[in-house]
């Protein structure tokens, strides 16, 4: 190229010669010409992918619903049938949930409508209870969880020391307000036996809690009426009255393990058990509640639920709607980009779209 | 000693005495009329120097500043504050700063590392960077501090000694191209009566030589000796700004002298074509005008960064209402319902839940939730961006297009903070000399005696040629002569293979070798010769071998003397009566001497516009030979004289067009009786004292340049730097406009105009200045006040005028180009007038201001910054544009030449101009695009991360806790999220370097900031508001209260938080690599990496002790990985909330695609290469309306060639026609 000449004529003589010389280096990726791939999202693929994710997404979608149809279900909201009717009230429902003298045992009586094949989970759902609370999450101490004697535990406070200089363990505001119903379940007069192994993590048991012993636990367990507060279940052997004298370890107490992975939600259910047996449809299950947790005082309810699993997990058809929603707009954005473009056809790379030929037809 | 100094005094006499060259005493009286003299000693003009007695100035009051120049910002004491200061005063920073200190209190919803380390990150990044800037320029000051320059060091013995170390007081001498240490007392030089050059480009950017002359009272200090015993005392102003003026007196030899700007030798200015001089130091280090006269460079910020701040207001708002609504929320809930939560222990608060003291337990709530949400403000935006614009900046340094190989210099971006502005640049502000030109004249073409020699072509012929030929197809007029001229002038550069002269670039084989002795007109070529070598005031400097450099005092003087050698008529020796040539008048190389008897010199001025010389050659005829502008010799010619009038009239033109400096030369024979009368008039008049003195000199000059004879004209070309032209019409065609600003005097701006094709013959000039009668009346009156406003309304009428003419022509194609004066300047920019000033140049298509001092360019600048808030980009490489640089948006500084204050002081610096077509085309354009992107991106990822925070808190009684371990939320930023987003602000494309070149329209959209326009953020902002409500929503729902595996267990903080964080670390990855359009392996790497490396760290963090990583304890492996429904829901969220984007991305691009869409499928389809015809085709459409450039230029003479062809013919049809009717 003669036109060029000029510039680049001085330009030879100069290259051999130096040596440190600072011109750049010349490579693919210093001059930003890496070989690379730019995709381009043509009609074709715009219309593939839609189709593609309406084909795919729809069947996942019908196989979620069935799954969680599949699941059954028995759900018994007792806070309110198992006080007696006389406390109208959540106040005097509390008052008598606190009272240590009153019997709080109460009977319940559900029919299972459609076959539960075993392993059947039971659970208890709790209502309007905040254990995302900040104050309540950070109540915890993971280390003495583990070995027992944490030096720190200052994120336990209140529930930190008994009587001033007694380290509880565990400590923390999560262990001491521990749920403490129990549920005792026969089915047509069957006793039933709800297992209470294996319902928590297992990695929880081995790592995060230790073979660490109760101690000064809980503090102020129901006292009497005069006694404001009220916490949750005792792992004391002298004052409990689900587990009467048996000293339970850490780790080996799984409905304190399940209790201690806080929920995040407000609502929530935790496995209680499970019933490693069929529950035959149409039978009835008659059920003794010891209703002693306090959800009155803050109106939150409380049931038990009986459910069995599919291979998502409980009831909710949301997974499905959610798959087949998305399937279908997919597929509905398909057939409207492939309309629209019928009736607006544009040629790939067509230069009439171009801006300056846009101006010109402008003019 | 006696005989020694009266050989001295003899070698003296010998030199000859520059001043009487110059016939209108070289010298002005310094002090103009009406001036107050201000009583020295007074305020304001106290200070006293003792001349060679340095050490006087050691104790007070007479302790001046030392010669010490720092022009850093910190020192090591001061560095840490005020770098601290510096970072703290952004909003951001500062907002950064407490929610840090914050995190050290209990109040942090997170650790406090997490807040801590990216603050010493983006601190300690920026807080570097400023270092390094300032240790550069510690570097240049010690350079410039450690300079040596001989100093008097007592009993007339001169050492050298460091710069920083010369003191008020000391006598300096020094040598020819020595730089000026200090601003001096200019004594004496090696010519006898004291005058000496100055060269000042470094000042004010004129090219010419300036000449100081010294007081007549220290003309005999010329030599070493001299100064044992000097003494002296300056009283005089005290340190200021100004360079044109000085007031002082000298006390020496106990006579008061008075002192002004002649004698005063300022700093960084250059001493030329002078062997030495001697000064006194009187002014040093930042007492000198100079450094007076610098300013501390500004902080520039790119537009996107300022709009940027605007978002983060924003953003700041949005934030505060949030935490704000979320501590109501929570007081509301804490005072009514905080005592019902018995498993919170309401009976032992703590301060912060506390119902009874809820005024401040909601304070502290409304602390948390602002440190909380600080998500939404990306402090890693501020480090992402640092980095992305380091390796930008590292890309620009490495082009390897922008590397000027004679140099050896790279581009260089010397602030990485304005890359992204490079794309948005809508006026370009260049600096003439030096920048546009070489600064180099080149004798190119003659017309003698009517006949064109030359055969050389221009940048801009070339660049015409080149597209001519490119274009050639399907254009009748290819045949026209001028086209035929630019290709043959095409093959001359073929040809050049001689070695090359310095100021003579001449091919013609008709006038070269002594051809010319066997042209027909032989006798009028050697005249015109003649007339080169001796019409002029050059200094001839003969080497032992007979080789004759010049010293000229503009450099095309110099290219004519060495034209006429090249001719064979060799300027060897000048005395002081005599000009001696060798003449070569055979190609033997036989030559004779002739002496040539200088009898006269009419000295060149501005107003004259010619000199003239009356020489008396060896037969005792007298010539007068005169060379001047056209205009000033035609009205000058003898009717005989007009022989070739018409023919030279049309190759000025042609010259002209081509951006060739012209003169016109002719000559007179006298007589030696009229001589004598005349020479009698003229003694008169030199010898009159008076005002009336200079108007008797011009009516002499004027009474004897008459009846002349013309002979031909001259053609020098300011050599623009190469592809000057082609750059400035791709930079056109990209939609830019460029003004030029210039020190050099107007027709010198003129021509450069029309050599840049920023001027044409078809566009009409709007020439503003106070060159016009009534300003020059008014001028002589001596009434400074009337005089000043004569000039104003003079300028206003020539504004308004200008205003008037581009409106009526408002409709039509002509072309306007505005022409201004710095004088002219000075008033137009006056408050009152600047705005119509504006408004006139921005109608023009090109602007050249000349004769413009360093402060007016910074203030045009500033003009047009701030009239029309548009980027503006100044260019420049001397001291002069320094001011200009720093007032643009962006400074440009060219390193390819000397002195580098221009460089230091810019934003970037290239070694041509010609790579500011890269620079802005390419690397602005991708710069623009991809921070705009990214910065998008940004918003868009933190609002989506930040909501998903908010959202959660409804859920969660508004008490800061959030839904994701505390080290999720701190690598959030840093590791899953970071890396796409850093290879997208550095690699990412739209289209090519190639086809931004090809297409340079593609390039409006940075000015016209499609990109970053608020429309833009808003939908992104919107997107990440849909994405984070989709995000939490669907996945709360999805997990709700239920067993979430086959297993039975149901969902906890850990199971909801990690599968959150799992989609949105999808969502916003693909989000990236859907906005991505150029993938490279380091793209792949980086979107799917971060991907993978989530789910790494998910595992690795999970297997670590539980104390530590608490929630996420196993939670993958464990928990989630076996669970289906983790997985399903990681599919359909992360791909439901990148659909909204999805979908209205890919309808834009199929129903309202843009430029680049529509290129990246051409390119995709190969229909570039299939069909290069319609690429081609598209290629010359894909341009900016341009006025300027020579492509318009080109557009323009084919429309003539055409109106011309179409005339003609209509004429020949119509003479045809009547024919046929007769």
């Amino acid at each position: 190229m003669p036109s060029q000449g000029a510039s680049t004529s001085g330009v030879n003589n100069g290259t051999s010669t130096r040596k440190d010389s600072k011109r750049p280096k010349s490579s693919a990726f210093t001059q930003q010409e890496l070989p690379a791939c730019k995709p381009l999202l043509t009609p074709k693929w715009v219309i593939t992918i839609f189709m593609l994710i309406g084909v795919v997404f729809i069947p996942i979608g019908v196989a979620a619903l069935f799954a969680s149809r599949n699941v059954v279900e028995i759900i018994d909201e007792y806070q309110t049938v198992c006080v007696p009717g006389r406390y109208t009230t959540n106040g005097e429902r509390e008052q008598f949930i606190q009272d240590v003298n009153q019997d709080k045992h109460c009977n319940r009586t559900l029919t299972v409508s459609k076959l539960m094949k075993g392993p059947v989970y039971v659970y208890y759902q709790l209502d309007n209870f905040y254990q995302n609370h900040r104050r309540y999450v950070k109540s915890r101490s993971d280390k003495q969880l583990l070995d027992g004697n944490a030096t720190d535990t200052s994120a336990c406070k209140p529930e930190q020391y008994l009587s001033g200089d007694l380290a509880i363990v565990p400590c923390g505001l999560i262990a001491w307000s521990l749920f403490n119903d129990t549920y005792n379940i026969s089915a047509d007069g069957q006793q039933v036996t709800i297992n209470k192994k294996g319902i928590s993590w297992k990695s929880d048991r081995e790592h995060k809690f230790g073979n660490v012993r109760p101690q000064y636990f809980p503090n102020n367990l129901p006292r009497d009426l005069n006694g404001s507060l009220i916490g949750g279940a005792s792992l004391d052997p002298n004052t409990t009255v689900s587990k009467p004298f048996i000293v339970i370890l850490l780790n080996e107490d799984e409905d304190l393990i399940v209790w201690m992975r806080t929920a995040a939600l407000p609502t929530f259910r935790k496995l209680y058990g499970k019933i490693e047996q069929d529950l035959a449809a149409g039978s009835t299950l008659s059920i003794t509640i010891n209703n002693v947790y306090n959800t009155y005082s803050f109106g939150g309810k409380k049931k038990l639920v009986l459910s069995t699993t599919s291979w998502l997990g409980g009831k909710n058809d949301f997974l499905g709607v959610a798959y087949i929603t998305v399937g279908s707009l997919c597929v509905f954005l398909a057939l409207l980009f492939f309309l629209v473009h019928w009736r607006y056809p544009r040629r790939l790379g067509d230069t009439k779209y171009l801006s300056w030929n846009q101006h010109a037809s402008a003019n | 000693m006696g005989p020694q100094r009266a050989r001295q005094k003899e070698k003296k006499k010998r030199k000859i005495r520059l001043s009487k060259l110059y016939t209108f005493a070289c010298v002005r009286p310094t002090l103009e009329e009406g001036d107050i003299i201000t009583p020295l000693g007074g305020p304001g003009f106290s200070r006293v120097v003792f001349c060679n007695e340095p050490e006087r100035h050691r104790i007070k009051p007479f302790k001046y500043r030392s010669n010490y120049v720092s022009t850093t910002k910190y020192n090591f004491a001061t560095f840490l504050p005020k770098a601290l200061f510096e970072q703290f005063r952004r909003v951001a920073n500062l907002y950064f700063l407490f929610t840090a200190g914050l995190s050290l209190t209990p109040l942090t919803p997170f650790t406090p590392g997490s807040l801590i380390a990216p603050l010493l990150f983006v601190v300690g990044v920026s807080m570097l960077k400023e270092a390094i800037e300032d240790w550069r320029r510690f570097l240049q000051d010690r350079e410039v501090n450690s300079r040596k320059v001989k100093v008097h060091s007592g009993y007339g013995n001169f050492e050298e000694r460091e710069w920083q170390n010369v003191r008020v007081g000391d006598v300096v001498r020094i040598e020819k191209d020595q730089f000026f240490p200090a601003d001096l007392l200019f004594l004496s030089s090696g010519y006898p009566d004291g005058v000496c050059y100055v060269e000042t480009m470094n000042l004010d950017g004129e090219t010419n030589l300036k000449l100081k002359k010294t007081d007549e009272s220290t003309l005999n200090l010329d030599g070493d000796e001299e100064f044992q015993g000097f003494k002296g005392e300056v009283r005089c102003e005290d340190p200021n700004a100004n360079l044109y003026s000085f007031i002082g007196n000298l006390v020496y030899d106990n006579l008061v002298h008075s002192l002004g700007p002649q004698q005063i030798l300022l700093r960084d200015s250059k001493l030329r074509n002078t062997p030495f001089i001697y000064g006194v130091v009187i002014f040093s280090g930042h007492d000198t005008k100079v450094m007076q006269n610098a300013t501390d460079p500004p902080s520039k910020r790119s537009r996107i960064e300022r709009k940027m701040d605007k978002i983060i207001y924003l953003l700041f708002s949005v934030l505060v209402t949030l935490a704000l609504i979320g501590a109501i929320v929570f007081g509301i809930r804490t005072k009514f319902h905080m005592e019902d939560w018995w498993y919170l222990r309401p009976d032992e608060p703590s301060p912060y839940f506390d119902p009874n003291q809820l005024h401040l337990a909601v304070f502290l709530q409304f602390v948390t939730a602002l440190i909380m949400y600080g998500y939404l403000i990306p402090i890693s935006l501020y480090v992402s961006i640092e980095i992305v614009k380091v390796l930008q900046a590292m890309f620009i340094n490495q082009d390897t297009h922008m590397y000027y190989e004679e140099l050896d210099k790279p581009a260089s971006a010397r602030t990485s903070n304005l890359n992204e502005e490079l794309g948005q640049v809508d006026t370009i502000l260049s600096d003439k000399t030096g920048t546009l030109t070489c600064n180099q004249m080149e004798f190119l073409k003659c017309s003698i005696a009517g006949v064109s020699y030359g055969i050389g072509v221009t940048e801009v012929e070339r660049a015409t040629a080149k597209r001519l030929q490119k274009s050639i197809a399907g254009i009748d007029v290819f045949h026209s002569n001028e086209t035929d001229a630019f290709l043959t002038g095409e093959t001359g550069v073929e040809m050049m293979e001689k070695p090359h002269i310095k100021g003579f670039n001449f091919k013609d084989d008709r006038l070269m070798n002594w051809n010319w002795l066997s042209q027909p007109q032989s006798a009028i070529i050697g005249m015109f010769f003649r007339i080169l070598a001796i019409c002029q005031t050059a200094i001839p400097e003969e080497d032992h071998m007979g080789n004759v450099q010049y010293e000229a005092e503009s450099p095309d003087e110099g290219a004519f003397v060495v034209a006429a050698r090249e001719f064979g008529f060799k300027f060897f020796k000048r005395t002081q009566t005599s000009v001696f040539l060798r003449e070569t008048l055979d190609p033997t190389g036989k030559y004779v001497e002739r002496e040539y008897k200088l009898l006269n010199l009419l000295e060149f001025n501005s107003t004259r516009k010619r000199m003239s010389v009356v020489m008396k050659d060896e037969n005792e005829q007298i010539f007068l030979f005169c060379k001047g502008a056209d205009s000033v010799i035609f009205e000058r010619l003898s009717k005989a004289g007009r022989e070739y009038e018409e023919a030279t009239k049309v190759h000025l033109a042609k010259y002209g067009d081509a951006g060739l400096r012209t003169l016109a030369l002719a000559y007179r024979k006298l007589d030696e009786a009229a001589y004598a009368d005349w020479n009698d008039l003229f003694i008169k008049a030199k010898t009159t004292i008076g005002p009336d003195r200079e108007l008797k000199l011009d009516e002499a000059a004027d009474s004897i340049e008459r009846e002349l004879i013309l002979v031909g004209a001259t053609a020098v070309e300011d050599k623009l730097q190469s592809g000057v032209p082609e750059c400035i019409d791709k930079l056109a065609l990209a939609g830019l406009k460029i003004w030029v600003l210039t020190g050099d005097k107007m027709e010198t701006a003129i021509n450069i105009g029309f050599a840049c094709s920023l001027l044409r013959q078809d566009m009409k000039q709007i020439i503003v200045s106070l060159d016009n009668p009534e300003v020059t009346a008014a001028g002589d009156l001596n009434n400074k006040e009337a005089f000043l406003k004569v000039c104003k309304e003079s300028i206003l009428e020539q504004l308004t005028r200008g205003h008037q003419e581009v409106s009526v022509d408002a409709g039509s194609d002509a072309v306007y180009a505005l022409v201004i004066d710095g004088k002219a300047l000075g008033y137009a920019l006056e408050d009152d007038m600047k705005e119509k000033f504006l408004q006139l140049a921005i109608r023009c298509a090109s602007v050249i201001c000349c004769r413009v001092s360093p402060k007016q360019k910074a203030l045009v600048t500033r003009l047009v910054k701030e009239g029309k808030g548009r980027t503006t980009l100044a260019v420049g490489d001397g001291a002069n544009d320094v001011g200009m640089i720093q007032e643009a948006d962006i400074g440009v500084g060219i390193s390819g030449v000397e002195g580098m204050q221009a460089v230091m002081a810019s934003d970037f610096a290239i070694a041509q101009f010609r790579f500011l077509e890269r620079l802005l085309i390419v690397h602005g354009h991708w710069c623009y695009k991809r921070i705009s992107t990214m910065v998008c991106y940004f918003f868009y990822k933190n609002i989506m991360f930040g909501l998903t925070l908010f959202y959660f808190q409804a859920y969660s009684n508004f008490t800061g806790q959030t839904l994701y371990n505390d080290w999720f939320m701190s690598l959030f930023n840093v590791f899953f999220t970071s890396l796409p987003v850093l290879a997208l602000g550095v690699f990412e494309q739209d289209v090519s370097a190639d086809i931004c070149l090809e297409f340079p329209t593609i390039y409006q959209q940075g000015p016209k900031n499609m990109f970053f326009s608020w429309a833009r953020i808003e939908r992104w902002i919107a997107n990440g508001v849909s994405s984070s409500i989709i995000v939490f929503f669907l996945t709360v729902n999805i997990f709700q209260h239920h067993a979430f595996r086959e297993s039975g267990e149901t969902a906890g903080f850990e199971v909801l938080g990690a599968t959150m964080y799992t989609v949105i670390i999808w969502a916003v990855n693909c989000q990236i690599a859907l906005a991505t359009s150029y993938f490279t392996w380091i793209q792949h790497v980086t979107i799917w990496g971060s991907i993978s490396l989530w789910y790494i760290f998910l595992m690795i963090y999970g297997v670590i002790n539980p104390v530590i990583s608490s929630t996420a304890y196993m939670v993958f492996i464990e928990t989630l990985a076996p669970s289906p429904i983790f997985w399903l829901t990681t599919l359909v969220v992360g791909l439901a909330c990148n659909l909204p984007y999805f979908v209205l991305s890919v309808f834009q691009r199929q129903f309202w695609p843009m430029d680049h869409h529509i290129i990246q499928e051409i390119k995709y389809l190969k229909r570039d290469t299939e069909d290069p015809e319609m690429w081609a085709k598209e290629m010359k459409k894909a341009v900016e309306k341009a006025k300027i450039g020579f492509t318009a230029r080109f557009e323009a003479t084919i429309k003539q060639v055409r109106s011309k062809v179409h005339r003609r013919q209509t004429n020949k049809k119509h003479s045809h026609d009547s024919h046929e009717l007769q």
